[in-house]
């Protein structure tokens, strides 16, 4: 269990960094406010818990409070391909909108296809997820006379069940940490939402088929992004896209895409329905179908 | 003497409607200038044509003010206010900032609102209450976009809390 506290290590100076970055110490601030954020802005809830699009953490922040609040979100997101199911349970906290904790759980339900892979009919592969992020500097919806994005780096501390199937699979690990820079600005003028984020990743399917591997084992830059049009303040329709390892010599991971469409139903609820495309997942080719995730956020 | 009449009552119908919404409170003396509104103008009239002119400017900004009163996260901010001048220089505002034929008249928006003590999430309030005042004009999203675009950055001077 190396990996877990080496981001601790390394979130250690981000957290300091925020701090003296925000212009007063946000728990000193007398004049607490419930929600209080712009319909969108503080995400929809990803795969893997964090705020941000579906595929692609932001460096939005999740929960409906301001500089001057606490706030959360519990979300439930369902994906269901041809031959597979993953389903993403998640609750976050926000806190003065710079600081982010999120807890996912992850179930990979291999159905039928379970038993043509030899695991048995409905095998699920689960994951947890614990997610932290740090705004650092900048402020997506309002810096609209600069072109600095509101950036914010995060680490996602993964630990993947069956352990044994992982390795015998060709996993190194069932355990492991990505690490996030995300840049995201919106761009009013144009009515749209862009967002870059790198990840430092050994995960195999978003950690689900465990970390590094017999073909690849080390840490490698993935990128991932976001580009979205606001027809409405409450309807954001755009495309995404999450470049992954291909660690595992016995099946090629491929990168996912997707197509969304998220709506503030109300300031507390929000829907988002994507067609996402994982690629090739654990030997059955070209995995693609519906997403669909709600979230209530405070 | 028909003549003078006629005129003196033309002239009293015009002046009546004109003296009704000019009764607005004095205010300490300051120099006027366009750069009070602390924003760069959008250049064309695409826009401004969007927002249906300095009229459909004028009804987004009374049905803006008519929310200032009804929306329980700001009522308690414009409770004071002198909603003649505050109505007639934030349409000059919003008029001048759309690149309309228009002169902003008011204070700079420091001075407007050092005393106000608004937080964050009231200024996410009043976007709001002004997104629904501009869907309620019709103006198209983008349109609206591009002013809340310009009036963003005011962020940094209108929220002192």
């Amino acid at each position: 269990m190396r990996a877990p506290f080496l981001f601790l290590l390394w979130l250690a100076p981000a957290v300091l960094a925020a701090s003296l970055v925000a212009p007063v110490p946000a728990m000193a601030r007398p004049d607490y406010i419930w929600g209080g954020k712009l319909d969108l802005t503080r995400g929809v809830t990803t795969v893997d818990g964090a705020a941000g699009g579906g595929l692609a953490s932001w460096a939005l922040i999740d929960g409906n409070e301001t500089r001057d609040g606490i706030g959360g979100t519990a979300s439930i997101t369902e994906l269901q391909t041809h031959n597979y199911g993953l389903t993403t349970y998640a609750v976050g906290l926000g806190a003065w909108d710079r600081y982010e904790v999120t807890l996912g759980g992850q179930d990979f339900d291999t159905g039928k296809t379970g038993g043509r892979l030899g695991l048995g009919d409905g095998y699920t592969f689960h994951q947890d997820i614990l997610g932290l992020k740090a705004r650092l500097f900048g402020d997506a919806v309002y810096d609209q006379d600069r072109w600095l994005p509101q950036v914010a780096v995060g680490a996602q501390i993964k630990s993947a069940d069956h352990k044994d199937l992982l390795h015998a699979l060709g996993a190194r690990r069932a355990d492991g940490v990505d690490y996030t820079l995300s840049a995201t600005k919106i761009l009013l003028d144009r009515s749209l939402l862009l967002d870059a984020t790198v990840r430092l990743t050994k995960a195999n399917q978003f950690g689900l088929l465990g970390f590094g591997g017999d073909r690849q084992s080390g840490y490698q830059p993935r990128f991932e992004g976001s580009v979205g049009y606001l027809v409405t303040p409450k309807l954001l329709v755009g495309a995404e896209l999450r470049t992954k390892p291909d660690n595992l010599r016995f099946a090629h991971e491929g990168d996912a895409s997707d197509l969304f469409a998220a709506f503030a139903v109300t300031h507390t609820l929000s829907a988002t329905l994507a067609w996402a495309e994982l690629g090739d997942v654990a030997t059955f080719r070209r995995q693609s179908g519906l997403y669909l995730s709600l979230q209530a956020g405070f | 003497m028909r003549l003078p009449t006629a005129s003196l009552i033309a002239a009293l119908a015009l002046a009546l409607p004109l003296a009704a919404p000019a009764a607005e409170k004095p205010v300490d003396p300051y120099v006027q200038s366009d750069s009070n509104a602390g924003v760069t103008p959008i250049r064309g009239d695409a826009v401004f044509k969007a927002f249906h002119g300095k009229a459909g400017i004028d009804r987004i900004v009374h049905r803006l003010n008519q929310y200032h009163h009804s929306d329980p996260r700001l009522s308690d901010l414009f409770h004071a206010a002198d909603d003649a001048r505050l109505e007639r220089t934030l349409s000059e505002m919003f008029c001048y900032v759309l690149g309309g034929p228009c002169h902003y008249t008011g204070r700079d928006m420091a001075s407007v609102h050092k005393d106000m003590g608004a937080q964050i999430a009231q200024q996410n309030a009043q976007i709001e209450d002004l997104q629904k005042a501009m869907a309620e004009e019709q103006v198209p999203v983008w349109a609206q976009n591009r002013l809340l675009a310009r009036l963003a950055p005011l962020e940094r001077v209108t929220v002192t809390r």
